[in-house]
C-alpha cells in the first residue's frame, strides 16, 4: 500500500516535470521564431536605408525608410491637398468595402445558382470564362467615363474584381458537394430548398470563405486603380499625385497605410472563418498558419 | 413537410408502422454515358422482399447492386419495369426509407446530435421533441456523452454508429444499406454487425443490404441474392434458414449449417467473380 502511494506520488512528480520541460521547449521555439522575424525585418529595412544613404541605390527613385516615415507623419499631421488623410482613407475603405460586399453577394448567389443547375451552367459557362479572360481592370476607364469621378465607379470596379474570385469558388464548392449527402437528405424527405440549406450552402461555405481572403485584396486593388484613373478624393488619388511630383516616399507611405488596412480586414475574415468553420478538423493545411 | 407524410407519425419507436414489402418487377436501368452511348446497368431484375425480411445482395463489383437500391429509394427512375413498395409503384422518393452508405454520409458541419435529429426535423417534428428522440437514439447506439462532438472527432466505428442512429431514428419501413461496413476493420465490423442485428430485431424494417462479404451476407440475412455483372441480373436466390435471433455473428460462422450454406452460395458466386475479374483484367491489359 505504501509503495503504491509512493509510486503514485513519484509518477505525478514525473508528469509535472515533463509538463514543465514541454512548456520550456515550446517557449524556446516561439522565442526563436520571433528573433528570426526581427532579424529579417532589420536586415531588409536597414539594408534599404543603408544602400540609399550610401548612394548605391538612388533614393530619388526608390525612397528611403526614414523619409517614408517622415511622409507618413506628414500625411497624418499636415494632411494632403485633398483634405486630411482620414477623409481620404475613409473614402477608399468605403469603396473597397462596398465593392467587396457587392461582389461577394453577387458571386455567391450566382455561384450557388449555376453550380446547382447543370443546364444553366452549361449555357452560361463559356461566357463567364470569356468575361473572366478579358483584363477587367480596363473596365475602370469605362466606369469612370460612364459614372463620373464619384464613389460609385470605384465600388463597381472593386465589385467586378471580387465577383469572379468568389463566383468560381462558390461554383466549385457546389460541384464538390458529396452526392451521398444529397441523396441521404432527399430520401429523408428534404425539399430542394432544404437540400440547399442543409447540404449545398454549408458545404460550399468552405470554398467561399477561402476565396474571401483573396477577394478583399482585389477589392482594395479595384478601388485604388479606379482612384488613380480619376477621382476627387482617396488614397489612389494621393498616390497618383505623388507620382506626378516624383515623390516615391509618399507612394510608399500610402502602401504602408493600405497594407495595415488589408491586414486588419484579413484578421476579421479569419475571425469569421473560425466562427463559421469550427466544425473542420484543425490544421488542415499548414499554409494557413502563415 | 408533414403534409407529405399523412399516414406516418414520425419515428414512433415501438414500430407502430409495419414494414413494407418490396416488389421489383422487370427492372431495367440504362444510363447515357458522356460519349452519348447507352450503358445498361441492370436488366430485367425480379425480386420480392417480404415485409420485415433481411435480404442481402452479393455480386461482383459493378454489377448494378447500388443502381438497384437507387431505384428502390426513388432517387432514380427505372428505364423499364417497376419497383413497388407496399403494393404502391415507386414514383418519386419512396416514403419511409432510410439509406446507409459505405462512406458515412454524415454532415461534417453538424454535431453528432444535429446529424441524428435531421431525420425527424425534415419530417416536420418540432426540434425539441426531435432532440429528445435523438438523445435517446444516441444512447441506444452507445454514444451518450458525444452529442456535441463533430464527426471528424470520432473514430470510424463511432461515425458508423451515428449513421446507424440517423438512419433508424425515423423508424423506417425499409432500410437500404450500401456496403455500410465495407470500410471498417474486421473487429469493428463484427461489433457493428451485432448491433445492427439487435436493432433490426427490435424495429424489424425490411432490409436490402449490399455487401461484397459473403460471410456477412449469410450471417445477417434471411435471403441472399446473387447478381451477375454487366448488365446486372439476378442469378440465384438462397434462403438462409439459420434460426433467429442469430446471436453473435462471430460464433455463427463456425456452425455447420452456416458453412454448408456459405459453401453452396460461394459455388454460385465464384463463376461470376472470376468472370468479372477476367473482364476487368482484360480491359486493363
Amino acid at each position: 500500500m505504501t509503495t503504491a502511494t509512493h509510486n503514485g506520488a513519484f509518477a505525478q512528480q514525473q508528469a509535472a516535470e515533463l509538463k514543465v520541460a514541454a512548456r520550456r521547449t515550446m517557449n524556446r521555439r516561439t522565442a526563436w521564431i520571433w528573433i528570426g522575424r526581427a532579424i529579417l525585418a532589420v536586415a531588409v529595412i536597414g539594408g534599404w536605408q543603408w544602400f540609399t544613404t550610401e548612394g548605391w541605390v538612388d533614393k530619388f527613385f526608390f525612397g528611403q525608410p526614414t523619409e517614408i516615415w517622415n511622409s507618413l507623419i506628414h500625411l497624418f499631421t499636415e494632411g494632403t491637398a485633398f483634405g486630411t488623410i482620414w477623409e481620404n482613407l475613409w473614402v477608399t475603405v468605403q469603396e473597397a468595402f462596398m465593392g467587396f460586399l457587392l461582389g461577394t453577394f453577387v458571386g455567391v448567389v450566382l455561384g450557388l445558382l449555376l453550380g446547382s443547375n447543370k443546364y444553366l451552367s452549361a449555357v452560361v459557362g463559356p461566357y463567364i470564362r470569356i468575361v473572366n479572360s478579358i483584363p477587367r481592370i480596363v473596365l475602370g476607364s469605362i466606369f469612370i467615363v460612364a459614372f463620373g469621378l464619384g464613389v460609385f465607379p470605384k465600388v463597381l470596379l472593386a465589385a467586378v474584381l471580387v465577383f469572379f474570385v468568389v463566383f468560381f469558388n462558390a461554383f466549385q464548392g457546389v460541384r464538390e458537394v458529396d452526392q451521398n449527402l444529397v441523396g441521404n437528405v432527399r430520401v429523408l424527405g428534404a425539399s430542394p430548398l432544404q437540400v440547399a440549406i442543409h447540404v449545398t450552402i454549408p458545404s460550399a461555405m468552405t470554398w467561399i470563405i477561402a476565396s474571401l481572403h483573396t477577394a478583399f485584396g482585389f477589392a482594395i486593388i479595384g478601388a485604388l486603380v479606379a482612384e488613380v484613373l480619376g477621382a476627387q478624393q482617396g488614397i489612389g488619388l494621393i498616390i497618383s499625385q505623388a507620382q506626378g511630383t516624383f515623390d516615391p516616399n509618399t507612394v510608399f507611405a500610402c502602401m504602408v497605410i493600405i497594407a495595415a488596412i488589408t491586414l486588419g480586414a484579413e484578421a476579421l475574415i479569419t475571425l469569421l472563418e473560425h466562427k463559421l468553420l469550427k466544425w473542420r478538423p484543425p490544421s488542415r493545411s499548414e499554409a494557413q498558419a502563415i | 413537410m408533414d403534409a407529405n407524410h399523412p399516414n406516418r407519425p414520425p419515428a414512433a419507436p415501438e414500430g407502430a408502422k409495419a414494414a413494407a414489402g418490396i416488389d421489383i418487377v422487370g427492372l431495367t436501368k440504362r444510363y447515357l454515358t458522356p460519349k452519348g452511348e447507352t450503358f445498361t446497368a441492370i436488366q430485367d431484375v425480379n425480386l420480392r422482399v417480404e415485409p420485415g425480411e433481411f435480404c442481402a445482395i452479393v455480386g461482383p463489383t459493378g454489377c448494378g447492386k447500388s443502381t438497384t437500391l437507387a431505384q428502390v429509394s426513388g432517387l432514380e427512375r427505372p428505364s423499364a419495369g417497376s419497383v413497388s413498395v407496399h403494393d404502391q409503384i415507386v414514383d418519386g422518393i419512396t416514403k419511409g426509407v432510410s439509406y446507409m452508405f459505405q462512406a458515412d454520409a454524415l454532415f461534417p458541419w453538424k454535431t453528432v446530435l444535429a446529424n441524428v435529429l435531421i431525420g425527424p426535423v425534415l419530417l416536420g417534428m418540432p426540434k425539441r421533441e426531435a432532440t429528445v428522440l435523438a438523445r435517446d437514439w444516441l444512447r441506444r447506439v452507445g454514444l451518450a456523452g458525444f452529442e456535441d462532438r463533430y464527426p471528424h472527432q470520432l473514430s470510424g466505428g463511432m461515425r458508423k454508429r451515428v449513421a446507424m442512429a440517423a438512419a433508424l431514428i425515423n423508424n423506417p419501413r425499409i432500410l437500404l444499406m450500401d456496403e455500410p461496413f465495407g470500410a471498417l476493420d474486421v473487429q469493428t465490423k463484427a461489433i457493428m454487425q451485432n448491433e445492427l442485428l439487435q436493432l433490426w430485431e427490435e424495429l424489424r424494417p425490411s432490409v436490402l443490404f449490399i455487401t461484397h462479404d459473403l460471410d456477412e451476407a449469410v450471417a445477417l440475412a434471411d435471403k441472399v441474392v446473387i447478381m451477375t455483372s454487366s448488365p446486372g441480373t439476378i442469378k440465384d436466390v438462397f434462403d438462409i434458414d439459420l434460426p433467429r435471433p442469430r446471436g453473435d455473428v462471430q460464433q455463427i460462422r463456425h456452425e455447420e449449417r452456416f458453412l454448408e450454406l456459405q459453401g453452396r452460395i460461394w459455388e454460385s458466386l465464384k463463376d461470376e467473380v472470376t468472370r468479372a475479374y477476367k473482364k476487368s483484367a482484360g480491359a486493363a491489359a
